[in-house]
């Protein structure tokens, strides 16, 4: 099958990588570059697990051509933590206020919010609400996963949320 | 999911993706946010050969005011127009809309040209174009270019006045009244969810009495809907509640809703009701003095 090179910056690494025109992207991160934290989840556009971020905008890798992405600027959730390791507000948040069980969705919840958090850095929680209705949970109930990216929000704006998880 | 095999194509400009969709033959697709087609081509439910990428055509984005009339790119998303300040205060009613299309994500890819043009009865925007009374502009090969308003671009499901090797390159949409009310009412079963039955309500309001109004339907037949006779009800009336259930009737009368998950025909036909009546009580309440 013919191939073609696809050029990226992934998580400030500017990366080629040779893929078919039908290779998804979500697959280019996981299969080509061994970045598994982005998770294939229903493969139809729901689940939101797949979440990454791309040039400013998140987007559903599974839905995506890698080829469609030539030159653009990626996110995902390996790239949240600073290079020394210390996580996230968002990541801190998540494990402050128990926002996962099984985690599987958690790469996505936290890609998704990552870009909420930057296109409204202090929203309400019916904004959050909405923020992250393209991304499924089938463990918490969504309680504590909006209060782990209230707490992040509020770390982030020099507030302390005291609030305990449910 | 793997798609099957295609060849990628990405042109720089209108006119060279218009000589590709005219030369590349029957399997070719254009794709621009991709999130009617990629879903489609993993389930294999579609197989193009080519796919032209319009996705970047800076041609293609952009929202911009003419005398009297809103022009939008076919590749401005879902997520430009929500945020766009022309408008939310020219088209109030876009911005509401495209609120209830899928979810963030969807709505950072999804566009205008795609939603429109797919010809997917489920699709929002072309009741709310219907409603509108929009225009599409559509480009075809050696410079040829057309428009078709949407009230007559619908044929079936998935089957539009566009012909093969043409491309919808942008919707101008007249702009209505200052004052005017508006509302798009979907009843949908969960976010991401298609229409069980949804209505777009745009009236103008002269002395307390409907001057004006225009009503259109998504998801109750093949095709969008423009439920003339329903706005003609409202004019003249004070789009009170026995107006508006009047016009709620009238509307029951132009649908044929398939039986799906959303409920059986008989339900879909009477939530039309339901959501054209609702539609204009909120376009009612939204409307000022002209």
């Amino acid at each position: 099958m013919a191939t073609r090179p696809v050029t990226l910056t992934v998580n400030g690494r500017s990366v080629i990588a040779e893929v078919e025109d039908r290779t998804l992207l979500v697959h280019l991160l996981r299969e080509h570059l061994g970045l598994t934290g982005t998770h294939i989840g229903c493969e139809t556009s729901h689940c939101g697990a797949c979440t990454v971020d791309l040039d400013g905008r998140s987007v559903k890798s599974c839905t995506l051509f890698a080829v469609q992405a030539e030159g653009a600027e990626i996110l995902t959730v390996e790239g949240l933590a600073a290079p020394d390791g210390t996580l996230h507000a968002l990541q801190e948040g998540f494990s402050a206020m128990h926002g996962l069980q099984c985690g599987f969705c958690t790469p996505g919840m936290l890609v998704r919010a990552y870009r909420l958090l930057q296109e409204n850095p202090d929203p309400s929680e019916e904004e959050i609400r909405r923020g992250i209705s393209g991304n499924l949970c089938r463990c918490t109930g969504y309680q504590n996963i909006v209060k782990a990216i209230r707490w992040a929000a509020a770390t982030l704006q020099g507030r302390e949320l005291a609030e305990a998880a449910e | 999911m793997i798609p099957a095999p295609y060849d990628y194509h990405r042109p720089a400009s209108v006119a060279e993706a218009v000589a590709l969709l005219a030369s590349l033959g029957d399997e070719v697709r254009p794709i621009a946010g991709g999130h009617s087609l990629i879903p489609m081509m993993k389930l294999r439910l579609t197989q193009p050969s080519h796919l032209v990428d319009i996705g970047r055509l800076e041609e293609l984005k952009g929202i911009r005011e003419e005398t009297g009339a809103v022009v939008i790119g076919a590749g401005v998303s879902q997520h430009e127009m929500i945020a766009s300040e022309l408008l939310a205060a020219r088209l109030p009613i876009l911005r509401e809309t495209a609120l209830l299309i899928a979810d963030p994500q969807v709505r950072y890819c999804g566009t205008l040209g795609g939603n429109v043009a797919n010809g997917d009865p489920g699709n929002d925007m072309p009741a709310v174009m219907q409603c509108l009374d929009a225009t599409y502009l559509l480009a075809g090969p050696d410079g040829a270019s057309r428009e078709v308003p949407a009230r007559a671009f619908y044929e079936a499901a998935y089957a539009t006045a566009l012909h093969p090797g043409e491309l919808l390159t942008a919707v101008r949409i007249p702009v209505p009244p200052a004052g005017h009310g508006w509302a798009y009412e979907k009843l949908k079963r969960k976010v991401g969810d298609y229409a069980t039955a949804a209505a777009a309500v745009l009236l103008t309001l002269e002395g307390g009495k409907v001057a004006s109004a225009s009503a259109a339907l998504t998801n109750l037949a093949d095709t969008p809907i423009w439920a003339e006779a329903a706005g003609r009800a409202l004019v003249g009336t004070a789009a009170d509640e026995a107006a508006a259930k009047r016009a709620a009737e009238i509307a029951r009368g132009l649908v044929s809703p398939g039986a799906d998950a959303r409920g059986p025909a008989e339900y879909r036909t009477y939530v039309a009701g339901v959501v054209v009546a609702r539609a204009i009580a909120r376009a009612r309440s939204r409307a000022g003095a002209a």
